[in-house]
């Protein structure tokens, strides 16, 4: 399934990276400790993240995720937009928790594998 | 180690707790070995190692550096800091032991989880550190000779 489906089903909000919304999304990802995330998370993997800092793009960008997740509405820094701008990495912004948001995208991609 | 090698380079890295420009010598490293043709676990392997020794140094030292050196079966990376040390390698290896402060933690850093990373993404890791000097790390990574060019 590509990001901009997962999108239009979680009515996410796109705050960067409008020119990969076709990548593939192959897995998904929760977690708000980066080494976690950084030994754990697959290529390809959305991550979803209560953290807004620009740190998140580096470890997005090293790990190729098909994009980040911010959940309960939270909305990424100013320096942390600038920065997945410049990188191409689409950050999504959903109203749910933490815990909703994974377990939706969770089933939509166990539906299409 | 006689052969010369395909890249040798070094990386500076500014310490201190500012962590605004934290993973971009890790982002230049794994720009370096992907556009010389390395598979993409090994890539990915080596930008975690480095991230999580970047990480280390922008945390823990006042400053260090990150030398990457490939060579045509392995690639080995050295990060080296002058800052505070480490009095107990042994305590510092194990998995949640951390000193990190509530600035780093609150950022999803500091959870005592980067040695342990970088020894398990290794296939050498070496630490030598000495209290109130620096650390410093030698890792190595296996690559399939035939993949480069």
């Amino acid at each position: 399934m590509d990001l901009e489906s997962v999108i239009k089903v979680l009515n996410l909000k796109v705050r960067s990276g409008e020119d990969k919304l076709k990548t593939e999304v192959r897995g998904g990802y929760a977690g708000d400790l980066l080494s976690d995330v950084m030994a754990n998370s697959k290529e390809g993997d959305l991550w979803i993240t209560r953290q807004v800092h620009q740190n998140i793009v580096a470890v997005a960008s090293l790990k190729e995720h098909a994009g980040i997740v911010l959940v309960q509405d939270s909305e990424p820094a100013k320096d942390t937009l600038e920065k997945a701008i410049k990188e191409g990495i689409p950050i999504l912004v959903s109203e749910l928790s933490g815990f909703e948001v994974t377990a939706r995208i969770y089933n939509l991609l166990k539906k299409t594998d | 180690m006689d052969e010369k090698p395909l890249f040798d380079g070094s990386f500076s890295v500014v310490g201190g707790g500012n962590y605004d420009n934290a993973g971009e010598v890790s982002t230049s490293i794994k720009t370096i070995l992907k556009k010389m043709g390395l598979p993409g676990d090994v890539v990915r392997k080596v930008a975690l190692v480095s991230y999580e020794a970047e990480i280390n140094i922008v945390s823990y030292a006042r400053k260090g550096m990150i030398r990457l050196r490939v060579v045509s079966d392995r690639i080995m990376i050295e990060a080296i800091d002058e800052g505070q040390g480490i009095p107990d390698i042994e305590l510092a290896m194990q998995p949640g032991w951390s000193t990190a402060n509530q600035k780093t933690r609150e950022m999803g850093f500091g959870a005592g989880m980067g040695l342990c990373n970088i020894k398990t993404f290794s296939d050498t890791f070496h630490i030598s550190s000495e209290v109130g000097k620096g650390t410093h790390l030698k890792i190595i990574i296996n690559t399939n000779s035939s993949s480069l060019q």
